[in-house]
């Protein structure tokens, strides 16, 4: 079990009437890499703004190390951020960038210029000392950025959506570039994102989050296969959520039909969401599955075929390697523990917590 | 290979040629007859005698004693007159520019408001200000205080170069200042740096495109101003403006007073390169 680098209880910050954080508790271990994932305005850059020391929370406690370190300012905290569009100092050359840090905490000469070197090595960037960040594409002024903070050797580094503004496939090398970057360096990684590939690609740990309240905390397979809420699990992914009655144990009624499932602990007879993820709905020959439906919409995706299909007045997303032509009749199939139950807001007041409105 | 790959790109078609020339038209009529034209006569009587012979003697006139004095004493007030405007609005523009939107421009419009006014006004009110029996000192006396005698001194025609050129220095040290992303100064933050270190290493330097364009606009101004000292400084204190101004009024000595304006121009000249050498970009010219 490894420690906890860093508390965060009962953070609540508003700016005028808006909440932007709601009494979270979080913690994230040394060594861990933690996603914070949501839309904007969920409150994730908020939640690493104060880590970082840039923003004060109203009320709560951050603790790093143990240490209370919530008044503390940011050229005191020992973590470095990676910002939004990558915020070089654009009148220094990147060598002088890569310095900044270092020069401030009086390091010899000698010491920096190693550092400078490694740095670049370690980002792919050898012989970059002189260029000016202008002069720079952002993939490159991402990894100088990454660079920069690194050679302080921060216990934690916070990246704020640093992958935002780059293209896709440039996006994907830097997500494998991250991974390495953190098990050769050993540091905590605490990454902000709006973009859910990004998050379970990458992430030991996700944090999902929405209007300021934490909907879900676990492992990347965790978020995806067992969404808490409906939220989450629109949120990770496609999925189809209906609005279901759980029988009893291990039995639930989705749209007339019954549909055996391995949760228990709901009740008998109680409303529940289920979530059923479109690559999880079996399409069979038609009197052959739990319901029947119609073709109605057929996309080509690549790697797979998209495709809806009405049954029992719902529209059934289905992600399937088989294709069935619009017009089709099928049957729906999807096996026991591919069906994930979720509590329904029972008020509410809840529903505002858990969903986005 | 296709038919008509090597055809030229259809050309912009004359009518509209045409057109932009002819707007450009009036702007190119003012330019000639207010600026072109009047400069070549200064260069036209500066370099000739009244006989309309070639002479530099108009120019050398510069190194006459009172000439010279009127010259270096210019250069003086409108040096310290520059460095106190840049001392009192660089903190003024960095207030300004963390202000909210909203707050931002309503002390932009304090600073512009008098600006609206008319620059004689403003400083014909230094003077009532100002004078011996003037406001200031009747509140002084009143409150048996040590009277103010500084009208008709070159630190009274400081105050009033530091009055009215100060909003030049301001706004593109602000406008400098607001383009400086706050992440850039809050990544200065994050690596360690104190205040002061993130002013000296990262605002500062950033913002030299505004230090630059602000002290051009004040400098320049002040050098050549006749009006603050006349009304600041009494006839005492002669500036290098004064004295052109009055080879061309009083003396009506055309000559005299164009050659010295050449001058003149050779030092606004000097400070433009220097302005050019410091802001490659030319990002703090404009306003």
């Amino acid at each position: 079990m490894s420690t906890r680098l860093i508390d965060l209880s009962h953070i609540t910050k508003s700016y005028g009437d808006n909440t932007v954080l709601d009494d979270m508790n979080l913690y994230i271990r040394e060594n861990e890499f933690l996603t914070l994932l949501g839309p904007s305005g969920c409150g994730k850059t908020t939640t690493l703004r104060i880590i970082g020391g840039f923003e004060k929370p109203d009320q709560g406690v951050v603790l790093f190390n143990g240490q209370d370190i919530t008044n503390l300012p940011p050229n005191k905290r020992q973590l470095n951020t990676v910002f939004q569009k990558y915020a070089l100092f654009p009148h220094m050359t990147i060598a002088e960038n890569i310095a900044f840090g270092l020069k401030i905490r009086g390091k010899t000469k000698a010491y920096i210029n190693d550092k400078i070197k490694y740095a670049l090595k370690l980002v792919n960037l050898d012989g970059f000392e002189n260029r000016m960040p202008d002069s720079l594409s952002g993939g490159q002024q991402q990894r100088v950025a990454i660079a920069r903070a690194i050679v302080n050797e921060p216990k934690l580094l916070l990246l704020d959506e640093p992958l935002g503004a780059l293209d896709l496939k440039l996006r994907q090398d830097m997500q494998y570039e991250l991974i390495r970057l953190k098990n050769e360096l050993g540091i905590t990684f605490i990454y902000v994102t709006h973009d859910q590939e990004e998050a379970l690609t990458m992430s030991d740990t996700i944090v999902v989050m929405n209007q300021g309240y934490i909907q879900q905390i676990g492992t990347p397979e965790k978020i995806y296969n067992e969404p808490e809420n409906a939220f989450v699990a629109d949120f990770i992914g496609d999925s189809n959520i209906i609005a279901s009655t759980m029988i009893r144990d291990e039995l639930v009624e989705i749209l007339g039909a019954r549909f055996a499932c391995v949760d228990k602990g709901f009740g008998t007879d109680q409303p529940v969401d289920v979530v059923i993820r479109p690559e999880d709905v079996d399409l069979v020959k038609p009197g052959e599955g739990t319901l029947d439906g119609v073709v109605t919409h057929l996309i080509f995706k690549g790697v797979h075929y998209e495709m809806e299909v009405t049954a029992n007045g719902f529209e059934w997303l289905v992600h399937s390697t088989d294709m069935f032509p619009v017009g089709t009749k099928v049957g729906i199939r999807v096996d026991p523990f591919d069906i994930q139950i979720m509590n329904k807001p029972s008020s509410e007041d809840e529903e505002a917590v858990a969903l986005d409105a | 290979m296709h038919k008509g790959t090597n055809k030229k790109p259809a050309e912009t078609p004359g009518i509209v040629y045409f057109n932009q020339t002819l707007m450009t038209a009036p702007y190119l009529v003012w330019a000639l007859a207010f600026i072109i034209i009047p400069l070549l006569m200064i260069f036209y009587y500066g370099l000739t005698d009244k006989t309309g012979a070639f002479t530099l003697e108009n120019v050398i006139a510069i190194t006459t004693a009172q000439h010279s004095k009127a010259l270096w004493l210019a250069l003086l007030l409108s040096l310290i007159s520059t460095a106190l405007c840049l001392l009192l609005a660089y903190p003024l523009a960095m207030i300004l520019a963390k202000r909210s939107v909203s707050q931002q421009s309503f002390i932009v419009l304090i600073f512009i408001l008098p600006m609206w006014m008319n620059f004689l006004l403003r400083t014909l009110a230094w003077q009532t200000l100002l004078e011996k029996t003037g406001v200031i000192n009747s509140v002084l006396t009143f409150l048996h205080l040590p009277t103010l005698n500084i009208i008709n001194t070159p630190a009274a025609i400081i105050l009033g170069m530091v009055y009215n050129f100060l909003p030049f220095m301001v706004l593109p040290l602000y406008n400098s200042l607001t383009k400086i992303d706050p992440n850039v100064v809050n990544a200065a933050y994050d690596l360690g740096a104190n205040g002061t270190q993130t002013f000296l290493r990262v605002i500062f330097p950033l913002s030299i495109p505004g230090v630059i364009s602000g002290i051009t606009m004040v400098f320049v101004p002040a050098l050549t101003t006749f009006v603050i000292s006349n009304l600041l400084g009494g006839s005492k204190i002669l500036l290098i403006g004064n004295v052109i101004e009055q080879e061309f009024t009083q003396a009506s000595n055309w000559n005299l007073g164009s050659g010295l304006s050449i001058v003149l121009m050779i030092f606004i000249i000097l400070n433009m390169v220097l302005t050019g050498i410091f802001d490659k970009n030319g990002e703090g010219t404009a306003l």
